[in-house]
């Protein structure tokens, strides 16, 4: 007679939590010790940056405004727009920020005319540009409209010469190659960070998270509220941030998404009922901050020169933490029960959970790191990008799905290389196409993949029909 | 009280608004998709765009109104066609993916500064270049018209000629659904959504009739676009991904799989956010919540119905629970 070896079981809770504490704490120290590593580490306590407010909007109010640069990017001083239309016929004037706006109590079409005389000489309005320009003014909104002021002379007569572009921002120079290169790969990372937790929700529940983007966007806002608004130091703000951020994704698998596993709701309710807490999210982002992008680190990032690669340390510091994680990531997923068991839910969870693997506690955890990668990702993409708002996670969102898509559905190896490939071919785009493309092409790559190869890089066939 | 009675005053005028209408003939096309054939489209608004760039673009080429909607209903199935062919025969979160892919693709392009002459860029197109072959078409007459609290222009933008073509379409589509959903190649679909082999049992090609819902709902979707533009600008961020979403939850509100239902859900999705507003304009004071965070709270309390609504009620307020399995395969 047989003896049925039932395999061991993990022992229980105490061991899964004891593993995920060990995880924070190597986030955390992983953190501290780079943190150390470069000087600036402490963030400045100086109060957020009051917003122009010059124009307020309100039921009965709304506002045009725009900002003008020069060619060399400062900003364009003393600038005059006559602007016509509703009950208006005035003059705005661009303060010393190159800003100017309008308080407008009528909506409709407004006619704004630029002053060409009013340009600093070395300049012209660039031809392409309307002047006057017709814009629609709307109450309880701000419009916004761009004037781009070129390098230029005007002549006696007040014909404009335009100063050829020397091309310095799209030609493609191998410089610009490695610049951008090296902005895809940083990408790629913070991109992975989020995108491997969506790929593990995924593939242990079959959920496609579309409030997955408002987790990072709560990281960054959570940095930005213990670094900038309470003035902690940046380390222990984005730490604090990171287990805010795991303990919503723990919570929300107890109050939400367990019981409704329970309930029976398939993953299509279950994806519908994340874009309702995506919305609500969103807004509820607006609603305590407005639209507007907040910094985390008030000081002026410092920039590092690597050959012809300049970097700001923000951005050394955050592709180094983001590696390590990655790999931290990585080896628990291979190398340890946790990790073993977790990539056997994700395979087939009637099956784990009859070989003895608690799945609804492999679940909780997958939520809970998911959320503090996300969290992370997002205080470390609000220090790149030296701001956050409601909308940063948002924008990454579909970059996320089209990365664990390519890589191949609810493989976390998958999304890894799904995220370095996307974050690569959106930097990369900005070598030959306008900025307005970037995402563009890495959603079309997404769909040509698909025509090619639909399971994905890492993905298997069966998965698919 | 004065309050309440602009709430009133504001959501009956929202209840008749071309804008209302065009969300309920979105829903209506998105109807076809999700409700009636099973398909996960998340990039209606996409569809929208399309119709709306290319019946205003042709406009301004010259061309005469009713081509220029016939092209914009040419471009819709162009674009079904595109986003099928790689996508249907996958399982359905794929297609999910990729028409949201899609739809932004369709508003970063259209927004993009390379297009300007055409699109207008992220300014879009103002409606007075092309609403004038349209009011041309009225026979409203000038002046205004009073009827009960809704007091417009007889033909002006906004005005009854707007509306009433609005809601004309809105019923005809309505109609139309009615009629074919009850045909044999409605029954299909209603079978592709229940269990896909065992229509495939039957003989039946899932793949082309999956491909003709998603050609006609996205057709319905860019006679949407039209309606939604011709009373406003064309703006290519006001049909992004948050469209879809609102899309999704007039749909859910009102009942998937019912005639009425989109309708429905679009007056009430509208209606449910003005009462939330007015109501807590009034009775939270400004220092707690001033009049912007109200609007947002209101957003806030509609993403948050929809949660419920998809969990405790996921056939809406029409729909029959029986009818709607609701899980995508």
């Amino acid at each position: 007679m047989t003896t049925l070896t039932v395999p061991k079981r993990p022992e229980g809770r105490v061991r899964v939590w004891r593993l995920a504490a060990m995880i924070m704490m190597a986030i955390t120290a992983v953190l501290l010790l780079v943190g150390l590593g470069t000087t600036p580490a402490f963030a400045t306590t100086t109060p957020p940056p009051t917003a122009a407010a010059a124009c307020a909007t309100s039921a009965t109010t709304g506002c045009l405004q725009g900002t003008i640069k020069l060619p060399s990017g400062d900003p364009a001083v003393g600038i005059k727009l006559e602007i016509k239309g509703g009950d208006l016929d005035t003059v705005a004037t661009t303060g010393s920020d190159g800003k100017w706006s309008q308080a407008i109590t009528v909506a409709g079409p407004y006619t704004i005319n630029l002053d060409t005389s009013s340009i600093p000489d070395g300049a012209v309005l660039d031809s392409a540009a309307k002047n006057p320009a017709t814009v629609n003014g709307a109450l309880n909104k701000n419009v916004g409209f761009v004037f781009k002021i070129v390098g230029g002379t005007t002549a006696e007569d007040g014909t404009t010469t335009q100063t050829p572009t020397t091309d310095a921002s799209t030609g493609v120079s191998f410089d610009r190659f490695l610049q951008q290169l090296v902005s895809g790969i940083r990408l790629g990372l913070l991109l992975a960070l989020a995108a491997v937790g969506l790929s593990l929700i995924f593939g242990t529940t079959g959920l496609s998270n579309f409030a997955h983007g408002e987790q990072v966007t709560l990281g960054g806002l959570l940095a930005y509220l213990f670094a900038n608004v309470l003035g902690l130091n940046l380390i222990l703000a984005a730490v604090i941030s990171v287990a805010i951020c795991a303990a919503t994704g723990y919570f929300q698998d107890t109050a939400i998404w367990k019981p409704l596993r329970r309930r029976g709701l398939g993953t299509t309710q279950l994806m519908i009922v994340t874009i309702g807490l995506s919305i609500a999210l969103q807004y509820a982002f607006q609603y305590f901050l407005g639209a507007s992008t907040v910094r985390i680190d008030m000081a002026n990032p410092v920039t590092v020169q690597l050959g012809p690669v300049a970097l700001s340390q923000q951005s050394l510091v955050s592709m180094a933490i983001a590696i390590v994680v990655i790999a931290l990531v990585g080896f628990v997923l291979v190398k340890t029960r946790i990790g073993r068991a977790t990539r056997a839910v994700s395979d087939n969870p009637s099956l784990a959970a009859a070989s003895g693997i608690d799945v609804d506690r492999i679940i909780r955890l997958v939520w809970t790191s998911a959320t503090a990668l996300a969290g992370l990702s997002g205080v470390l993409l609000g220090l790149v990008l030296n701001g956050v708002n409601w909308q940063t996670g948002l924008q990454l969102l579909l970059l996320m799905f089209a990365a664990i898509t390519l890589g191949g559905l609810g493989t976390a190896f998958g999304a890894l290389a799904g995220a370095m490939i996307i974050g690569l071919v959106v930097e990369l785009t900005n070598l030959v196409l306008p900025g307005d493309f970037k995402y563009a092409t890495a959603l079309v790559i997404l769909i040509l993949v698909l025509l090619v190869r639909p399971q994905g890089i890492f993905g298997r066939r069966e998965r698919i029909g | 009280m004065d309050q309440f009675l602009t709430t009133l005053v504001a959501i009956l005028n929202s209840a008749i608004s071309p804008q209302t209408a065009a969300l309920a003939i979105a829903a209506i096309g998105l109807n076809i998709h999700f409700g009636y054939t099973g398909l996960l489209n998340f990039g209606q608004a996409g569809f929208m765009l399309i119709g709306a760039y290319a019946f205003a673009i042709s406009i301004i080429g010259g061309l005469p109104i009713i081509l220029a909607f016939l092209i914009a209903l040419v471009a819709a199935v162009l674009f079904a066609l595109i986003l099928g062919i790689p996508t249907l025969k996958l399982r359905g979160d794929y297609l999910a993916i990729v028409t949201l892919s899609a739809a932004e693709i369709v508003r970063m392009v259209g927004r993009s500064s390379l297009l300007t002459n055409i699109t207008g860029g992220s300014n879009g197109i103002t409606g007075n270049e092309y609403r004038g072959p349209f009011t041309d078409l009225s026979f409203f007459g000038d002046g205004r018209i009073d009827f009960g609290p809704w007091n417009y222009d007889a033909t002006g933008s906004n005005g009854w000629w707007f509306i009433a073509t609005a809601w004309f379409v809105v019923a005809l589509l309505c109609l139309f659904v009615w009629a074919i959903m009850r045909s044999p190649w409605g029954r299909v679909l209603r079978g592709i959504r229940e269990d896909e082999d065992a229509v495939r049992a039957l003989g039946k090609n899932v793949y082309s009739y999956k491909m003709q819902a998603l050609i006609l709902g996205g057709v319905i979707g860019a006679i949407a676009g039209v309606v939604y533009i011709l009373p406003a600008s064309l703006q290519a961020d006001s049909m992004g991904r948050s469209m879809t979403y609102f899309i999704f939850t007039a749909l859910l509100l009102g009942g998937a799989a019912t005639v009425f239902g989109p309708v429905l859900g679009a007056i009430v999705f509208f209606a449910l956010r003005l009462l939330v507003q007015g109501l807590a304009g009034q009775f939270v004071p400004g220092t707690i919540m001033n009049g912007q965070q109200t609007e947002q709270f209101a957003w806030i309390v509609i993403g948050i119905t929809l949660m419920l609504v998809v969990i405790f009620r996921p056939q809406g307020i029409l729909g029959n629970k029986k009818e709607l399995s609701f899980d995508v395969k």
